[in-house]
């Protein structure tokens, strides 16, 4: 005979001041099965453990309901209790009487007769649960991170120093990321490349650190502290373990190409380094321009190189390896503002450019080394049109959020403009100016001192007359239409996920919001982890940040990570999916409904008139199930069953209210 | 069956609320001290998509005067694809419970995330007074067939 305890708590007064306790307790007293009931001041108090402690040994306890706050809240702390005492941990159930009944209702004797209800339903599932158990797993001590940006790169860094061995996936042929294409970062001023190139450099000569540049994730399987990562090498056609990056094949390549990285400014060749500090610091050809691997003509870089580095015949190729958790720092991606806004000539007019592309014309190492010209004319522009959220802040033509970074580089660019060239005129057109951060707003106050003109509205229309840009707004502050004529004009266009960043987060569990932005398990308490567990995310791939949050983060995330490969084994929830083999026909239901693949067919023994026989039957990987309990709804046999939560708890639950 | 009034009738109301979303949001609206009425009742269970139609049949079966399927919104599912099943299966148990003769607002499901305590509170408010409008279910229930 199951001999069941069942405590009430007053919560204060939270419960006790709607619910008459006593008077639960009492009824409690009188259903079957229980042996003790009580009421408790607060049962989550050290007091209150010690008192139901006692009644277990005073009454012979084998299982306990308490009736309290929600279990969401201290049904741990209550499973941590019994685990002092001679009761399983999971031979408990918590009724929920304070959040969904005293809290909720006024009327005493219905919130009292429906705590009465809601005691009797819990009583009647702990009446049906069993002792379970948890388990352990192993924990591979080794992390994989997706995306070499400044936070791919910091956690990376990080985490190895730390002692674990990382391996680094970069999408692109070099390490880097956006901050590397910058010139300058704000407040400070100091030099983007200056400080980012070191790290970049630091990564690749890492004794811990496996750098996989032209490198994508393909398949994600496995779970926390043991996932099966597949990833492509994309073709190179540079075998980069002989290649000593001397530069002439790209020297003397015929083909001249925009270069990505100068955001179409400069040129590049089809052999070619992303920049010249590139991480690795070895060039790889682009297949779709390369006159060899498209027209099969050329080949000079094969000729020219002293070491035979040259492969046109290489092809991708995966590997496969194991991690004990994931870090997404896939980073994001600047509005195709051309698309969404052709009132501002739709990228008709070469003078209308990005705040990226403001970055590379102005940076030293850029393709105008660091002069600001006109990409139309290369002519030096005497006045600068600086307009700010392009794409952010307009849920009418793109999107709702604010990019948070653009307030501060815009400020910046107009302080560069009006530094680099000699009675320069700056306007800024802007709907709020948002400087939340050590020292920004002294900067953006620094640019008005400087003598940049901020207009407060939107720009609603830019055409081009007799060589000028003319971009007619509105000023709001003063009520009236404004018509600015410029030479150049800078749009600080929004941030969005990266391309495909959504794709490579589903594969390892992760969703993303509205807007593509991965998800974060928690906004405020679990900032870098992720609802799928060891998989944990930083940077811009979680929203738009700028770059001092972006490396808070990423050091963050590499500390969730050391926490979890410092740990030899984990202990894994037990209440999963159990098949009973003797039922089970081998449907396959529950393989296809299982979101975490947890679920695999093995052929049994088995006797099948006076005949061995083998039988194909359903096995749940304990590693691997979340419990979600998706396979014991759809089994036809009802052989899969979810411990802690089985059909015949729920339907004794469903039998013993209201009765 | 003569014409009766429904105004003193105190429906029972069953809800399955996923763990992650829908009964967060009631927790929530008790945080916020949101009133509603008493007729429901929770079943807490991890996901929605482990609502057997079985426990939906032993619920009616019971006397259960409505039963209220809760989950996360779609997309939004805590493991992934969970309430997918939950909208594919609601859809066809729907179709069987109102063949057998049990109303439409009887059997609801809704989508009510972590946070949307407000939305919870206007849905049981919603339900109860629907369910209140219709009278006691006495198409299903065991009780009856004995009567």
């Amino acid at each position: 005979m199951a001999r069941a305890g069942v405590f009430i708590c007053h919560c204060g007064s939270n419960i006790a001041s709607v619910i008459d306790v006593e008077q639960v307790a009492k009824s409690a007293e009188q259903m079957t099965g229980v042996v003790y009931a009580a009421t408790n001041k607060y049962a989550c108090s050290i007091s209150g453990q010690e008192m139901m402690k006692q009644a277990i040994i005073d009454h012979q306890l084998d299982r306990l309901v308490i009736a309290s706050c929600t279990p969401r809240m201290h049904e741990t702390t209550f499973r941590k209790m019994l685990g002092k005492t001679s009761v399983n941990p999971y031979m408990l159930e918590v009724a929920n009487i304070r959040e969904q009944c005293s809290w909720v209702h006024t009327d005493k004797e219905k919130a009292t007769a429906k705590a009465i209800d809601l005691v009797r339903m819990s009583l009647a599932k702990v009446l049906k649960n069993q002792p379970l158990f948890t388990s352990s797993i192993p924990v591979c001590k080794k992390c994989l991170v997706i995306g070499g940006g400044i936070a791919g790169i910091q956690a990376a860094l990080d985490i190895a120093d730390g002692g674990y061995e990382v391996t680094l996936v970069e999408r692109e042929p070099s390490l880097g990321g956006k901050m590397v294409m910058l010139d300058k970062t704000f407040p400070t001023l100091d030099c983007s490349a200056c400080i980012s190139t070191p790290k970049m450099a630091e990564v690749g000569a890492h004794p811990r650190i496996k750098l996989m540049s032209s490198c994508e994730v393909s398949a994600v399987s496995g779970y926390i502290g043991n996932f099966e990562v597949t990833i492509k090498q994309n073709p190179r056609y540079v075998d980069h373990d002989i290649c000593t990056g001397c530069g002439l094949c790209e020297e003397k390549c015929p083909t001249k190409l925009k270069s990505s990285f100068d955001q179409g400014l400069g040129q590049r060749k089809a052999i070619y380094k992303l920049f010249p500090q590139a991480v690795p610091a070895k060039p790889v050809i682009d297949a779709q321009h390369c006159t060899k691997l498209t027209k099969d003509k050329c080949g000079v870089c094969a000729k020219v190189c002293p070491l035979g580095c040259i492969n046109f015949a290489d092809q991708e190729s995966y590997t496969t390896d194991t991690f004990g958790a994931i870090i997404l720092a896939t980073g994001y991606q600047l509005i195709d503002w051309g698309s969404h806004y052709p009132e501002y000539g739709g990228g008709a007019y070469a003078d209308v450019i990005s705040g990226l592309q403001f970055e590379r014309l102005v940076n030293a190492s850029g393709p105008t080394e660091g002069k600001i010209k006109r990409p139309s004319d290369g002519a030096q522009p005497k006045s600068v049109a600086i307009i700010k959220c392009v794409g952010s802040r307009d849920v009418a033509k793109a999107h709702g959020y604010c990019s948070r970074a653009c307030c501060m580089y815009a400020a910046k660019h107009a302080h560069q403009t009006i530094e680099k060239i000699a009675g320069a005129q700056v306007y800024i057109f802007y709907i709020d100016v948002r400087t939340p951060g050590k020292a920004y707003e002294e900067f953006y106050d620094r640019t008005r001192e400087d003598g940049a003109v901020y207009i407060r509205g939107r720009v609603s229309k830019i055409y081009e007359e007799n060589g000028k840009l003319i971009c007619k707004g509105e000023d709001t502050l003063i009520g009236k239409q404004v018509t600015v004529e410029v030479d150049l004009v800078v749009l600080e266009t929004a941030m969005e996920p990266a391309a495909n960043s959504g794709q490579t987060a589903a594969l390892a569990g992760v969703s993303a919001d509205k807007d593509g932005w991965l998800t974060e398990a928690h906004p405020k308490l679990r900032p870098v982890e992720t609802q799928s567990a060891g998989v944990f995310l930083c940077g811009t791939a979680q929203g738009p940040k700028d770059i001092p949050d972006t490396v808070a983060q990423a050091s963050a995330a590499a500390a969730k990570v050391l926490g979890l490969l410092a740990k030899d084994e984990l202990e894994t929830s037990p209440m999963i999916s159990a098949v009973d083999t003797s039922k089970c026909s081998g449907c396959r239901f529950c393989e296809q409904v299982c979101p975490v693949k947890a679920i695999s067919m093995i052929d049994i023994p088995s006797i099948y008139n006076g005949q061995k026989v083998k039988r194909t039957v359903a096995q749940v990987n304990s590693g691997l199930c979340s419990g979600c309990g998706a396979c014991s709804a759809a089994c036809r046999t009802g052989c899969i069953d979810l411990l802690g939560f089985t059909n015949k708890q729920i339907l004794e639950e469903v039998d013993a209210l209201w009765q | 069956m003569a014409i009766t009034d429904n105004t003193n009738f105190e429906p029972k109301i069953l809800a399955f609320c996923c763990n992650w979303c829908t009964y967060t949001g009631a927790d929530l609206a008790g945080l916020n001290r949101m009133k509603y009425p008493d007729n429901i009742r929770i079943i807490r269970l991890p996901c929605s998509g482990r609502v057997n139609p079985q426990f939906i049949l032993r619920a009616f079966q019971k006397g259960y005067d409505g039963v209220l399927v809760c989950g996360c919104h779609p997309g939004d599912c805590h493991y992934t694809s969970g309430n997918y099943f939950t909208r594919r299966r609601f859809l066809l148990m729907k179709r069987l419970l109102e063949f057998a003769g049990i109303e439409r607002e009887r059997f609801q499901a809704r989508w009510i995330s972590g946070s949307e305590a407000g939305k919870f509170r206007d849905t049981i408010l919603k339900v109860t007074e629907e369910i209140r409008a219709l009278g006691p279910n006495h198409r299903m229930k065991e009780a009856d067939i004995y009567d």
